[in-house]
């Protein structure tokens, strides 16, 4: 039992994950019967009100974008060893800087100012990893606990600065002016409609491009570069990375910072393309549930993907799912993720330990 | 006098907001000092208070309530020692999963019992736990200071308050002076050392796991039948998080945890307090900034720059038998 389970590449990279996110649906169908509704009629609604009509793609996209960014967070983090669960407070860092650079910065032309906000997205989300990444690399301090607080400390700032510094002048509700119109992200069906494409309205926007970009300068960083060299190492073993000359807190610091930077660029799909001002609980869960990502994704920015348009699947047709089954809240989203996480990441076992025995046997047979 | 009496107050509300942190840490205490790490507390204390609520207005009686909390918790807990003990999955991702899990469970059951937005229907009556008054805190009253601090902080509490206290006692006795707690401890530190003496890991993992169960049971039902009345959706806003603070604060012990507790609740309760209040010099003072408080102190403690809190040793590894 304690030997490592060996099994091809393929089943470990997709049949395993495959398995765990059909053992959460199979869970959550029961879900479904217990309230006292129909889980096949369920599906059925959910895919519809998900893929059946272009505004449904459209929505079901933009969902994808934010599980692709803390998604990757996670990933990048996983890849060095480090449980980063502290995306939530990043995004919300994230968030700020983009916020800063929008209000402040607003005597820009557009094609400075968004990618101003970006990079404040990207810094603050980096700097709000730095000091975990610092702790735990310098000073020993359990990551995981660190990020948590961190979590509840970005939430309580951006209260504070909402209510207290940044909000509108006159206004109660706890949110900074709209932006200045330079600072707008362009839309998917505004580029299309210049092109002579007529899409429906959504929210979707060029931050999926850039999320998609992330995806291939992820690859590029872990599998092609000395960084992600560096990084993997010190994930898979730290004793040879100190051995091999590796710095390895020096890694460590900047794994959590790029980890960072990542998930404040939520806040480039939220904040700047959609709310064009900043308010309260933007991030929404969207960091937890890139643990959820990752973990089916394994670490792999094309599973990532996959995983984020399934999140965005269950999103888009959660929603409509809620308008046609009231019984049938957003919540059950949640759930699903709590059991995606609970399949995918810590009873992973339950599956791979009967396909590696499985392939055992095979092999035995065919040698 | 009258600065006495709003410092009585705080005080009062303080106790209050500290025991759900209080048995909830003491959860964390159990189940890390035999080696799992939990932070699916916050989850547990969730699906507790939302089991005792909809028992309690079931039933009509809070004791119904608690057990159906406590069982709803036992049962979070049980997922969560299957993954860490039985499957040596990751802890951390267990936990979360649990959270997830309890927060989207509540809400969408809640929802379609309910149909009031994942609300449970108000309590009344015997389906709450009902302050009691302590012999003689009537009579007390009158002694200067002492008397309204009897008769106001310590007395008019519901059961489940001085119920935490014994949880309390019975932490600290069980784990320094009975040989299962010296076992607990010794699974946490040491679990191959454990083995050699022919005492079960796993079974020790697993009584340590189910004893947090029943103490986040006995939180949450706190939460929606003595200090709310039902369930809401999300109540328990952070607080396995902050008790996970107080367990690193009071460096996984169990008297140290009741004073990290007390101190955590008592800032709430000054936060609360001072909501819209202007100070002289500070203006309006930044509530914020007294909530962030306990994050930012744990996160100081752990850094090492005052103190320095360390884990049990084993905490978070699952443990293999045969090498």
């Amino acid at each position: 039992m304690s030997a490592p389970i060996e099994m091809r590449r393929w089943a470990d990279y997709v049949l395993v994950p495959a398995l765990a996110v059909a053992a959460a649906f199979v869970v959550a169908g029961l879900v479904v019967l217990a309230i006292g509704e129909n889980p096949l009629e369920a599906t059925a609604l959910l895919l519809r009100g998900a893929l059946g009509t272009g505004e449904g793609v459209g929505f079901t996209l933009y969902y994808a974008t934010n599980f692709i960014f803390t998604g990757l967070a996670v990933a990048v983090a996983f890849h060095a060893g480090l449980f980063n669960i502290g995306g939530e407070g990043q995004a919300t860092l994230g968030g700020l800087g983009a916020a800063l650079a929008c209000l402040h910065l607003d005597f820009l032309p557009g094609w400075l100012l968004v990618p101003l906000g970006a990079l404040g997205a990207a810094l603050f989300g980096a700097l709000w990893a730095l000091v975990p990444g610092y702790l735990q690399a310098r000073r020993g301090s359990h990551i995981v606990i660190t990020t948590i607080m961190f979590n509840m400390l970005a939430s309580a700032l951006l209260v504070y600065l909402l209510v207290n510094v940044m909000g509108k002048p006159g206004s109660m509700q706890p949110e900074t002016p709209t932006f200045a119109s330079a600072a707008h992200v362009p839309f998917a069906h505004e580029v299309l409609a210049r092109l002579g494409v007529t899409v429906p309205t959504t929210p979707l926007n060029a931050s999926f491009l850039l999320a998609l970009a992330c995806c291939y300068g992820v690859w590029l960083l872990i599998w092609r570069t000395r960084l992600g060299y560096a990084i993997r190492t010190v994930g898979a073993n730290p004793a040879a990375a100190a051995y091999a000359g590796i710095p390895i807190s020096r890694v460590t610091i900047v794994a959590m910072m790029i980890s960072g930077a990542l998930a404040g660029l939520l806040a480039v799909n939220e904040v700047m393309g959609v709310q064009e001002r900043l308010l309260l609980e933007f991030t929404g869960g969207y960091g937890f549930i890139g643990i959820a990502v990752a973990l089916m994704g394994r670490s792999h920015p094309v599973g990532i993907v996959l995983a984020s348009l399934l999140f965005g699947v269950l999103y888009q047709g959660g929603t409509e799912l809620a308008f046609d089954k009231p019984t049938i809240t957003r919540d059950m989203i949640v759930t699903i993720s709590g059991l995606a996480i609970l399949f995918a990441g810590a009873l992973d076992g339950l599956f791979r330990a009967p396909l590696g025995r499985f392939f055992a046997a095979r092999r035995k047979a065919g040698g | 006098m009258e600065e006495l009496s709003a410092a009585i107050a705080v005080f009062d509300s303080g106790v209050r907001l500290s025991v759900p942190l209080l048995f909830a840490c003491l959860a964390g205490l159990w189940s890390e000092r035999s080696g799992v790490v939990d932070i699916g507390l916050e989850g547990k204390l969730l699906a507790a208070a939302f089991a005792a609520a909809a028992a309690a207005h079931a039933t009509g009686s809070a004791w119904t309530g608690l057990g159906a909390g406590v069982l709803a918790s036992l049962g979070f807990a049980l997922v969560h020692g299957f993954a860490a003990i039985a499957q040596r999955g990751n802890q951390i991702v267990s936990g979360v999963a649990v959270n997830m899990l309890a927060a989207g469970l509540t809400a969408l059951v809640g929802n379609a019992w309910y149909g009031q937005g994942g609300r449970t229907p108000a309590l009344e009556g015997a389906a709450r736990f009902e302050p009691i008054t302590l012999p003689g805190a009537e009579a007390a009253r009158g002694i200067p200071a002492l008397g309204p601090l009897y008769a106001d902080v310590l007395s008019g509490h519901t059961v489940l308050v001085y119920a935490a206290v014994l949880a309390t006692l019975l932490t600290a006795a069980t784990l320094k002076r009975t040989r299962f707690g010296l076992r607990i401890r010794a699974v946490g530190e040491n679990p191959a050392a454990v083995d050699t003496a022919g005492v079960s890991v796993p079974a020790l993992r697993y009584a340590a796991v189910l004893i947090a169960g029943v103490l986040c049971g006995f939180g949450g039902a706190y939460l929606s039948l003595a200090q709310a009345a039902g369930f809401l959706p999300q109540m328990t806003a952070g607080k396995g998080f902050i008790a996970l603070a107080a367990l690193i604060f009071a460096k996984w012990r169990a008297w140290p945890a009741l004073g990290a507790c007390f101190l955590f609740g008592l800032l709430d309760a000054i936060s609360i307090r001072l909501q819209g209040v202007s100070m002289p010099g500070i203006g309006l003072v930044p509530v914020q900034a007294i909530q962030a408080l306990p994050y930012a102190l744990t996160v100081v403690l752990l850094a090492g720059f005052i103190g320095r809190a360390i884990p049990p040793r084993a905490s978070g590894l699952p443990y293999v038998k045969e090498r």
